[in-house]
């Protein structure tokens, strides 16, 4: 007789969004181990046809409210390369620096809020403001000047409103960009603190290895141009990732599933993918933290995610000192003119979670016929689901409630933004018994 | 006197910013957080502590049979409900599917448009249950929740203004973009509360706040028509983060009909 034991989690918490996670295990063999997103779809790539180009911008940042600017400017590329239109180098630094701004905001949320709390026994970030002020209170902080910048350079923080097609509305007063020095200082020496911190923690031990794709530049981080490049020897061009790359949907979910051809096989993007493939270009204190902070590179347990995104943290502030200390005077023009054309325009941007790819056709009206949006969850969710498969024998013996939380914790450590993919919170744990 | 609110977070079909301002609004005002129980908040907390709830914070429209049924047991579970958001007040901008064709929404994103379950058109949450307040805005503003928030610990009305984002715009200093740059900006109809932020960048308000009290629709987009622009323009302002709200759906709908 086979045996079967079905345990049931209503809610995975902590994450952005609805999901769910399901596990089916028969005579101690792994059946179905499913990440399923419930989230509800909103369809954005369809309500876009018909809208103005200029739109596109305010519209796309709602498919997340935690990484707006990553839509917002990855929507902006790709129009501006559909219309031909090149912006600026002061331009484009300014929204690198916005960039930044998003990624200190939505790391920090996420290590101080949501992941930390794993590592020392807390269930929120609430109860472990009680015990561990000093340590919260330093995260706020963080996630308070990363609002700080979204708010100077894009005039909100959530969903900033100073972003179009072109550059923005309006330039930033250049006695407000320097004015954010000194935050900006004190956050680049605090966020190595943080990677300190943090490295500390107790990992389970697991290994997943994952073929790791970043958008690598030649000059700094990881962010918003260069090549697309993989850790198994790929190296295209942005407007080259449909042929390497496709979508596909499963019964259980209400995101698209995307997987590297010709094999349809996972893949890993996002703050471990893009340490393990970019480390040289990381700016000079970031660099030295990364040696110092006592992983082995390439990183390969999940867990640790936390201290990749502690890293990437103080990369966003060094980057950001490097931006605005380099400004001088108000950035003039903030806006090239922009003329619509008949095309079809792509892009690719690392959002805090990862690689981001948006593609549109534009009448030459500027009016979008076709929206292809593939945001970064979608890209991890076959890996998550791959780890899950091999976290999943060294934790079977636990009692049902261990095993969820410790599926929830290698869930957590991916940072999925579910609000992004549909465009998760039960765990089934089916041990036999039909 | 129960000392503490017990407050409950739930999300629907949303992008999770109005929870964000929550957040954010928690960390700038630890006296209120203090004073609040947040008990149910599954973005930021496993533990769950059982209702019912003093208030219910409601992000997100309708758009599942799920859905619908389960913002009924949420009224059921808490004695004030407050809507969050352009999304939670006016469908949001999912609601764009409501003029179209939801089978043809669905298999425009999805392959299989069999495994998706939805319903045809995204509503807020009034439209299912009583809702005893709202707050408006995509993002809703992080100030008027905390006025919300203490004007529920005190026992009074909290004071959301329900005039225009002129109002802020001449009260910030705000230089007007229809006057003198000829944008056609919502401004003269949209409910006060941003801080009129995209009248100060320099460009048009796109309604996020949904329609202001005594807003004349006709009246404005007859004067941007005079001005040149076109009535497929000014719908497509009318129909975008707030599209569902009777005010501005009655001008998009009309609009359209006088398109050729
Ligand atoms: S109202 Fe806007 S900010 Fe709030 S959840 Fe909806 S889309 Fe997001």
């Amino acid at each position: 007789m086979s045996e079967l034991r079905r345990i049931s989690v209503k809610a995975l918490t902590r994450v952005e969004g609805e999901g769910a996670l399901r596990i089916r295990v028969r005579d101690g063999t792994i059946e179905i181990a499913e990440f399923n997103i419930y989230e509800p779809p909103r369809f954005f790539e369809r309500l876009l046809r018909g809208r103005a180009f200029a739109e596109v911008p305010d519209i796309t940042a709602r498919i997340c409210g935690i990484c707006p600017v990553a839509y917002q400017l990855t929507a902006c590329q790709a129009l501006e390369n559909a219309f031909g239109v090149q912006i600026t180098p002061a331009i484009a630094a300014l929204r690198r620096l916005l960039y930044w701004g998003e990624w200190i905001q939505s790391h920090s949320l996420h290590i101080h809020l949501l992941h930390a709390p794993d590592f020392l026994g807390y269930e929120s970030g609430f109860s472990l403001a009680v015990d561990r002020p000093e340590f919260v209170e330093r995260g706020l902080r963080f996630k308070a000047i990363g609002s700080r910048i979204m708010e100077v350079v894009g005039g909100r923080a959530v969903h900033p409103i100073n972003v179009a097609v072109g550059g923005f509305f309006k330039a930033p007063a250049a006695a407000a960009l320097r004015g954010l020095i000194p935050d900006l200082e004190w956050g680049l020496a605090a966020a190595l603190e943080l990677v300190r911190d943090v490295s500390q923690f107790e990992f389970p031990s697991l290994q997943c290895p994952a073929t790791c794709v970043a958008l690598r530049s030649d000059t700094g981080s990881p962010s918003d141009s260069g090549r697309i490049i993989s850790s198994a020897g790929l190296d295209i061009a942005i407007d080259e990732f449909e042929q390497h790359f496709a979508e596909e949907q499963v019964p259980h979910s209400t995101a698209l599933y995307s997987l590297q051809l010709p094999d349809r096989t996972p893949y890993l993007v996002g703050p471990v993918a893009r340490l393990n493939l970019c480390r040289e270009q990381l700016p000079p204190h970031t660099r030295r933290s990364v040696e110092a902070c006592g992983i082995d590179w390439p990183l390969v347990n999940p867990y640790k995610s936390i201290v990749a995104r502690a890293l990437e943290v103080a990369a966003a502030f060094e980057e950001s000192l490097g931006i605005v200390r380099d400004v001088m005077a108000d950035i003039n023009p903030c806006r090239v003119e922009v003329t619509p054309r008949e095309g079809t325009g792509c892009a690719a941007t690392e959002a805090p979670r990862g690689l981001l790819y948006h593609r549109y056709s534009v009448t030459a009206d500027g009016l979008i016929t076709a929206a292809t949006i593939i945001p970064p969850t979608s890209q991890n969710q076959a890996q998550i689901e791959k780890d899950l498969r091999g976290l999943l024998p060294s934790v079977l013996g636990f009692a049902d409630a261990l095993v969820s939380s410790r599926c929830e914790q290698l869930i957590r450590s991916y940072d999925p933004c579910i609000s992004c993919a549909t465009h998760f919170l039960t765990l089934v744990l089916d041990r036999g018994e039909a | 006197m129960p000392t503490k609110l017990r407050l409950a977070v739930y999300k629907f079909a949303s992008c999770d910013g109005c929870q964000l301002q929550l957040l954010d609004a928690q960390g700038k005002l630890l006296e209120i957080a203090r004073r609040i129980d947040i008990d149910h908040f599954l973005e930021a907390r496993s533990q769950v502590v059982e209702g019912p709830y003093d208030i219910a914070l409601v992000e997100g429209s309708i758009t599942t049979p799920e859905d619908a049924e389960r913002i009924r047991k949420i009224r059921r579970d808490c004695r004030y409900l407050v809507t969050l958001g352009a999304c939670a007040t006016a469908g949001g901008i999912q609601a764009l599917r409501n003029w179209g064709n939801i089978e043809e929404f669905v298999s425009a994103v999805y392959a299989t448009p069999s495994y998706i379950s939805t319903l045809a058109t995204s509503t807020p949450i009034a439209d299912h249950v009583p809702v005893d307040f709202e707050l408006r805005g995509c993002p809703i503003d992080t100030g008027q929740l905390v006025e919300l928030l203490t004007a529920f610990l005190l026992g009074r009305k909290p004071h959301v203004p329900s005039w225009s984002v002129c109002v802020e715009c001449k009260s910030s200093g705000a230089v007007c973009v229809a006057v003198t740059q000829g944008i056609p900006c919502l401004g003269p109809v949209t409910q006060a509360g941003c801080g009129a932020i995209c009248p100060a960048h320099g460009r048009e308000c796109f309604g996020c706040f949904g329609p202001s009290e005594p807003a004349n629709l006709v009246s404005l987009t007859g004067h941007y028509q005079q001005q040149g622009i076109p009535p497929e323009q000014l719908g497509r302002m009318l129909r975008s983060f707030t599209a569902e709200a009777p005010a501005f759906r009655a001008e998009g709908d009309r609009l359209r009909g006088l398109q050729p």
